[in-house]
């Protein structure tokens, strides 16, 4: 099954394009990690893969579902620009299945950890409280932060409040996860903990896009590599053959510089 | 003595009125400055051009003249109407009304500019962390964003708060019986400075208890720093 489908999007700020002509395709299970240089546009594909960026060409599908793009009958859809004919309401819809984890975690701040987690299962798909919190447990144990229940984000590290995050997003029970640099903000003793959490996601078979500076965590948990430069993707290979054997140049000095 | 009492008694009268005119007024200024905050955030430019001639007119002009528009004007201007269209209009409005009016807009003008302040400053990655939640506008707002505001609007709005305790003395004005008046009454009838005293002492208790209880709240709203 074919979770993501991004068909030659183009995304321009101003007159800055930052994604050009880039297609990409998840299946069910896989574990996608996107590396390369600095300013290459990793974060931007990320963020159009959820509807926090709107296109300007191309076209995306989550589970077989439009978010962006034209659809079979070359209708427009939230490209920007363009007409609107499909709702902001159908695309949540569609995007509450890809859970997303930002690089400076995000976390409510006015809420304790367990708030934090129960916040949207509550407010968005009206689970009870009680409900809510036994599932918010649950994923406090799995992350391994079940005696930080009702501190506020402040009160924890780097590495916790980044492990809360995860949770917080899989209380949604997304079928997708999106990582952007998830450990890029840690110190490094704090990376490995994050990194563990995101590696049992990956043995669970979870579908996860992973951005990343890690590269040895990228050899070891991915399905796939894809390396972005400039706003495309010039290789999509296994970790294998990018990391012994890439097929492009620059992908080679980019490792040498990274190990 | 007794002197010192009957008087602190008749102020303390006047004083019942401008409780109620403060009441009223935090009441109705407060939500409405906060619907005129999120205009202001509004993706529509009609509603931003709109509250923005609000807030333009309302803080740049004196409160005291938009006081005697809304006491004196308005019946003017609806007796003009009413002779215009030949419909009897003929109203008067009462001082407290007019004063409840008045400052409610004013202070909503204010507090709007505090709240939409309030509103900016929170980090971009609090919206979109509720919008890969899942969250709508109104979820986002009401659960996430302004549950955060609140702490950081408390040290300005107490400011308003503190300046509202005094400009309630502009009602004199408009002759409503007051703090003030009763003081001022009691000045001019007795050729004594002892009721200003006793007013000025009755003023620094109330802006003394609203400074008090915004620095509970704010307590309240840190426990998460
Ligand atoms: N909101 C924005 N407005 C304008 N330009 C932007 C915006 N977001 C990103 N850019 C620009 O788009 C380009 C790609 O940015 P992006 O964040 O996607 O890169 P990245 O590969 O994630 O880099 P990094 O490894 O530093 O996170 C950069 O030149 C960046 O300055
Ligand atoms: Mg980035």
């Amino acid at each position: 099954m074919i979770m993501i489908k991004a068909e030659h999007i183009y995304k321009k700020f101003g007159t800055l394009e930052v994604l050009q002509d880039v297609s990409l395709e998840v299946h069910k299970g896989e574990v996608i990690s996107v590396i390369g240089p600095s300013g290459s546009g990793k974060s931007t594909l990320l963020r159009c893969l959820n509807h926090l960026e709107k296109i300007n060409k191309g076209s995306i599908q989550i589970e077989g579902s439009y978010i962006a793009g034209e659809d079979a009958h070359g209708k427009k859809l939230s490209i920007i620009k363009k007409e609107l004919s499909i709702t902001e309401k159908e695309i949540r819809l569609t995007c509450k299945k890809i859970g997303m984890v930002f690089q400076n975690f995000h976390l409510f701040p006015h809420k304790t950890v367990l708030q934090n987690i129960i916040e949207a299962p509550m407010t968005v798909n009206k689970m009870s409280k009680a409900e809510a919190i036994k599932e918010a447990e649950l994923l406090l144990q799995k992350v391994g932060l079940l005696d930080k229940r009702d501190v506020y984000p402040s009160q924890i590290s780097g590495g916790q409040k980044q492990r809360v995050a995860i949770a917080r997003a899989l209380a949604m029970n997304p079928d997708i996860m999106l990582f952007d640099e998830p450990t890029s903000a840690l110190d490094p003793e704090l990376v490995g903990e994050v990194l563990t959490v995101i590696k049992e996601l990956a043995k669970d078979h979870m579908t996860m896009v992973v951005v990343t500076h890690e590269m040895a965590f990228a050899r070891e948990v991915s399905d796939r590599v894809v390396f972005m430069d400039q706003g495309q993707i010039i290789e999509d290979a296994s970790p294998q053959k990018l990391f012994t054997d890439p097929d492009h140049p620059r992908i080679k000095t980019f490792l040498e510089k990274m190990i | 003595m007794d002197y010192i009492i009957n008087i602190t008694t008749a102020i303390l009268k006047g004083s019942v009125n401008t409780l109620q005119l403060y009441f009223v007024v935090v009441l109705f200024s407060v939500p409405l400055g906060a619907a005129i905050a999120l205009g202001k955030l509004s993706k529509s430019k009609w509603i931003q051009r709109a509250v923005g001639i609000y807030t333009w007119v309302f803080r740049g002009t004196p409160l005291l003249l938009q006081l005697f528009f809304v006491y004196y004007g308005v019946p003017i201007l609806l007796r003009n109407i009413g002779a215009a269209t030949g419909m009897p209009l003929s109203v008067s409005i009462k001082p407290f009304a007019a004063a409840v009016i008045t400052f409610s807009i004013n202070y909503a003008a204010y507090m709007a500019e505090i709240f939409r302040a309030g509103i900016e400053s929170i980090d971009k990655g609090q919206y979109e962390a509720a919008k890969v939640l899942g969250m709508n506008y109104w979820q986002t707002m009401t659960r996430i964003i302004i549950p955060q505001t609140i702490r950081r609007v408390l040290p300005p709005t107490c400011n308003e708060a503190i300046t509202l305790v005094k400009d309630t003395a502009l009602v004199a004005a408009i002759a409503m019986p007051d703090l003030l008046r009763a003081a001022k009454e009691a000045v001019t009838r007795d050729f004594t400075i002892t009721p200003f005293i006793i007013a000025a002492a009755v003023y620094l208790v109330f802006t003394s208890v609203v400074v008090v209880v915004f620095g509970k709240l704010e307590k309240k709203y840190s426990i998460y720093e």
